[in-house]
């Protein structure tokens, strides 16, 4: 409705203050008496702690205090938790060792933290950290997790998981698909590797710990995409504070990707030390830190394997994955490889049994979890690499396998437990096919071989499953919190409108979507509307933003309160004119009485709302109204995204020319910002496939730990993209949206891979697709072209 | 300690500094200027990009002291009044951003790379301009739309370009 209504390109208005450099991050934040801490950390992968000694650093000019693990410990702060319970097949729960958040005795990655220095200035920090001496034993560290359960070898945790096996978890019906194996016409087997990521959110971690003696009350401003989340771990689990002496600010956050979901060791120390020192300390990832300590994302190698009929049916898919989780468990590190990969191995077809098994193991290395796509990426790769391998085994095209095996009756219920909603796989794909000019490409292809170039074009038909979700569901599965969301919409006496919402946002642009959706419902402009977040003195509990659920869960919950408000409104403005509430409508910011010129302003029934001098009599003053939302079910984005690459097999060198991009999202709200949410996606999907990759030499060194030595896609790796929609709305959600945050880096790697396999001839090709890596690939299947 | 005087966004500051102060740190803790923004600590980002006497450059890159008697331009100071610089606005017409964090920086660059082309840009040329400025959430597509219709504003109202 109207100019600013659901599907218009408004302009965010959070955009002023980026753009004029008035933004507000945590570390542009200043508090009176503030100090700095800079934490020791572990140059080792793996060593004992002989002994520390920080007496000289004490010593130094400008030094306050050290906060040691050994101090954590006597002050009763728990362990770091793992959200979400998993089992074995065997029936027995996964092995989570205990992660103290400065362990003073053992150290298991490169940069786990062992102590903070606390000084007047950034700078004397550094320099008295320098002086902190520390003996270290050290140990042999396990890095190669693909080994991490052979016998004899390193062990990460002897006291819990002896051969280094966290949980051998399984989904799916084996018997039943090893028969699908024994019937099959053919069999398509693949090897694959999921490169190690590290999230890389441009504004690096960063936390200010206050206490305030008097009042007993702590103040956190902190880079977190959920700070009601980040308040209730920081009391329920590492004892900080109850909740209501604890205060979580979650200001402008420059990007999260996942790697803000979490509630670290530094922050939790950052807490410890605010009170124990008794002045307010500030800490700021320099890039190092953050390579070394943020949660990595990815990180599998997985044998998969395909059955088909004799009609190219799929009738089987089999998958044997080993999903690295690093040091220790991180929060939502044992869903991530299971529940959110497994589930989604049906893909968009009718494959009638799958069954996945996931060892999940431990090796000396930084922690790894959920990262933009969390699971979904992983599965997508799985399904989308092996069907055009199979095409390509089976001498057909992979247009015609896709269309051979589609799913086209929903709700389908898949053999891993997901429902999905409708859709149409067909019209996604033919609308990928029309963009990509998919006749023309022989001749594309043929004019580029003319010129030397090896050319090739692959796709990656996605589903994914997101908006996380009924709260029973998880329940269900192991999950420790709710997965609702909430939102107040308070309307003021003149009028405006705030909006609290439990969401978060760190990019998104919630700011005017979800102002958006109210000057939809009741026809006012969206300056008249403030959305208010992150800050749980502020805004009610909420669940925050990760896993695509603003939109869906976010929004659904603000959708939900507006359903209260307009009810009150058309009844109060029915009072008001004499009329049947019923006969009440609402638009461009008026309440008419339909069929007749009766009316009332917007501002004229809420400042009556508030006055209250004339109002029904079983109707409290005021106007505003809360919702919890709990979704039905996941929402369920798919897509047909079609990759072409150009290879020089002289260089090895891949040029992305042409990425395209549909998507089902279902309802629209804002398409500027959904299409920038799909770019961005597709930039660190195209950055895993060809540029991206975080590696540990064999003593657990981290190789690459800077921007010199961790490729970050940069804007000359990359082409512009051709972006369209199908709309189909969710059936399950007030607003008929399903989600887009994640959707360009779930489908992306799987396009890329296919179109280089594609390109040249072989599909051994392993992320990040280097230009060495593809060069080698040529000189094994054309070597005549790569020695021109 | 040594005492440094600049004209910062056209007031001139003198401020007594630590030899090994960069740049980027007067300006964000000693002047509060805190739209120049610090991502890195290799010179990669370009978060912190500012202006020293006309030219684009990393303030991680430069000690406080070597910039002396320098004019620095940051992103605070490129609007004119309420009237945002073409490249502002462009950023914002064409949603090239999206958690703001690289964005002063991109713009600062973005500026830069259309005062160095004066006959004009084309989409390679602003890609590889852009090589020392990353961003995480654009995915540049948007960018580079942005820049590329700021240069044809500036273009068309020279006084804009500074």
């Amino acid at each position: 409705m109207g100019q600013e209504g659901i599907g218009a390109r408004v302009l965010r208005k959070e955009d002023k203050r980026f753009i004029t450099g008035q933004g507000r991050y945590t570390d542009d934040i200043s508090e009176r008496d503030m100090t700095h801490g800079v934490f020791v950390r572990s140059p080792h992968a793996h060593a004992k702690i002989a002994s520390m000694d920080t007496s000289a650093a004490e010593a130094m000019p400008g030094v306050i205090g050290i906060v040691t693990g050994q101090e954590l410990i006597d002050g009763a702060v728990g362990n770091i938790i793992c959200g979400w319970m998993i089992y074995s097949k065997d029936g027995s729960a996964m092995k989570a060792a205990p992660w103290k958040p400065m362990d003073p005795d053992v150290v298991r990655h490169v940069g786990q933290p062992i102590a903070l220095v606390v000084a007047e200035t950034r700078a004397a920090a550094v320099d008295a950290a320098e002086k902190i001496e520390i003996e270290y034993e050290e140990l042999p560290a396990l890095t190669d997790f693909s080994k991490s359960m052979e016998p004899g070898g390193v062990v990460v945790h002897p006291d819990v998981a002896a051969d280094n096996l966290i949980c051998d978890w399984q989904l799916g019906d084996e018997a039943a698909t090893d028969a699908a194996f024994a019937s099959a016409a053919h069999v398509v087997e693949l090897d694959l590797e999921q490169n190690r990521l590290v999230p890389n959110a441009i504004e690096p971690r960063a936390a200010i710990a206050s206490y305030n003696a008097a009042e007993d009350h702590f103040t956190l401003n902190s880079t977190s995409q959920n700070p009601h989340v980040a308040r209730l771990v920081l009391s329920a689990f590492y004892n900080i504070a109850p909740e209501h002496k604890l205060r979580v600010i979650a200001p402008d956050v420059g990007g999260g990707f996942g790697s803000k979901i979490y509630i670290y060791p530094e922050e939790i120390t950052c807490l410890f030390a605010a009170k124990k020192l008794g002045r307010p300390v500030k800490w700021v990832a320099d890039r190092t830190e953050s390579f070394m300590t943020d949660a990595h994302g990815r990180d599998h190698v997985t044998k998969a394997k395909l059955a088909l009929d004799a009609d190219h049916k799929f009738i089987g898919l089999k998958v044997d994955t080993i999903a690295n989780i690093g040091a220790y468990m991180s929060l939502f590190s044992s869903a991530t490889p299971t529940y959110l990969y497994a589930t989604l191995l049906a893909g968009q077809y009718t494959t009638p049994n799958i069954y996945c098994n996931v060892k999940l193991v431990y090796s000396h290395t930084t922690p790894v979890d959920a990262y933009r796509g969390a699971g979904r990426p992983e599965a997508t790769f799985v399904v989308e690499r092996i069907v055009e391998a199979a095409a390509r085994q089976l001498g057909v095209t992979p247009v015609e396998l896709r269309k051979k095996n589609f799913i086209r009756e929903f709700p389908y219920q898949t053999p891993v437990l997901m429902n999905y909603d409708p859709t149409d796989f067909d019209a996604l794909l033919q609308k990928g096919l029309h963009h990509i000019k998919y006749d023309e490409y022989p001749a594309r292809k043929a004019e580029a071989a003319a010129r030397g170039k090896l050319r090739g074009l692959g796709m990656s038909c996605y589903i994914e499953a997101c908006g996380l979700a009924p709260s029973k569901a998880v329940g269900q599965l192991g999950g420790g919190v709710g997965q609702w969301e909430s939102a107040e919409v308070r309307v003021n006496p003149v009028g405006t409108i705030e909006v609290l919402t439990g969401s978060h946002s760190h990019g998104q642009g919630h700011e005017t979507t979800f102002a958006q959706v109210i000057a939809d419902r009741f026809g006012l402009p969206v300056d008249n509307v403030s959305i208010v977040h992150g800050d749980t003195d502020k805004v009610q509990f909420g669940m925050g933003s990760y896993g695509s659920r603003s939109g869906p869960v976010g929004m659904g919950a603000i959708a939900k309160a507006l359903d209260k408000v307009e009810a009150k409104a058309k009844k109060l403005a029915g009072h008001l004119l004499e009329a049947d509430e019923s006969d009440i409508v609402i638009e461009n910011g008026e309440l008419k009485v339909a069929g007749t010129d009766k009316k009332l302003g917007w501002h004229e029934m809420t400042l009556g709302a508030y006055t209250a001098h004339n109002i029904p009599d079983d109707m409290e003053p005021g106007l505003s109204e809360k919702a919890f939302y709990d979704p039905a079910n996941f929402t369920f984005p798919a897509g047909t995204f079609i990759c072409e690459v150009e290879i020089d097999p002289a260089t090895g060198v891949t040029e992305v020319v042409n990425f395209v991009a549909i998507d089902d999202f279902g309802v629209i709200v804002n398409p500027n910002v959904v299409e920038g949410q799909v770019h961005g996606g597709l930039a660190q999907g195209i950055g895993q496939a060809l540029l991206e990759g975080a590696f540990y030499d064999e003593n657990g060194q981290l190789l690459t730990a800077s921007y010199m030595d961790y490729t970050m896609p940069r804007a000359d790796n990359l082409p512009s993209f051709a972006l369209d929609h199908v709309e189909t709305p969710n059936p399950n959600n007030p607003l008929g949206v399903k989600g887009c945050g994640e959707a360009g880096a779930i489908g992306s790697p799987a396009a890329v891979i296919n179109a280089i396999t594609d390109a040249i001839g072989t599909e051994a090709i392993t992320m990040p697709a280097t230009p060495e890596k593809v060069w080698r690939a040529i000189q094994e299947t054309r070597p005549a072209m790569a020695a021109e | 300690m040594s005492e440094v005087t600049l004209t910062v966004n056209g007031r001139e500051v003198t401020r007594d500094v630590e030899d090994r102060t960069l740049l980027v740190t007067l300006l964000r803790e000693n002047l509060g200027l805190t739209g120049t923004h610090v991502g890195c600590d290799t010179s990669q980002c370009g978060a912190c990009t500012v202006h020293i006497d006309g030219k684009a450059i990393k303030a991680c890159t430069v000690l406080a002291g070597q910039v002396n008697g320098s004019d620095i331009l940051t992103i605070e100071g490129l609007a004119e009044g309420d009237v945002l610089h073409p490249m502002q606005s462009a950023f914002r017409e064409h949603h090239g951003l999206q958690c703001g964090f690289c964005t002063p920086g991109m713009i600062m660059m973005a500026v830069d790379i259309v005062n160095r082309h004066p006959n004009g840009l084309d989409e390679a040329t602003i890609r590889q301009e852009l090589e020392g400025n990353i961003c995480r959430c654009t995915g540049y597509h948007n960018i580079v739309k942005a820049i590329d219709a700021a240069a044809k504003t500036m273009a068309a109202t020279p006084i804009a370009a500074e």
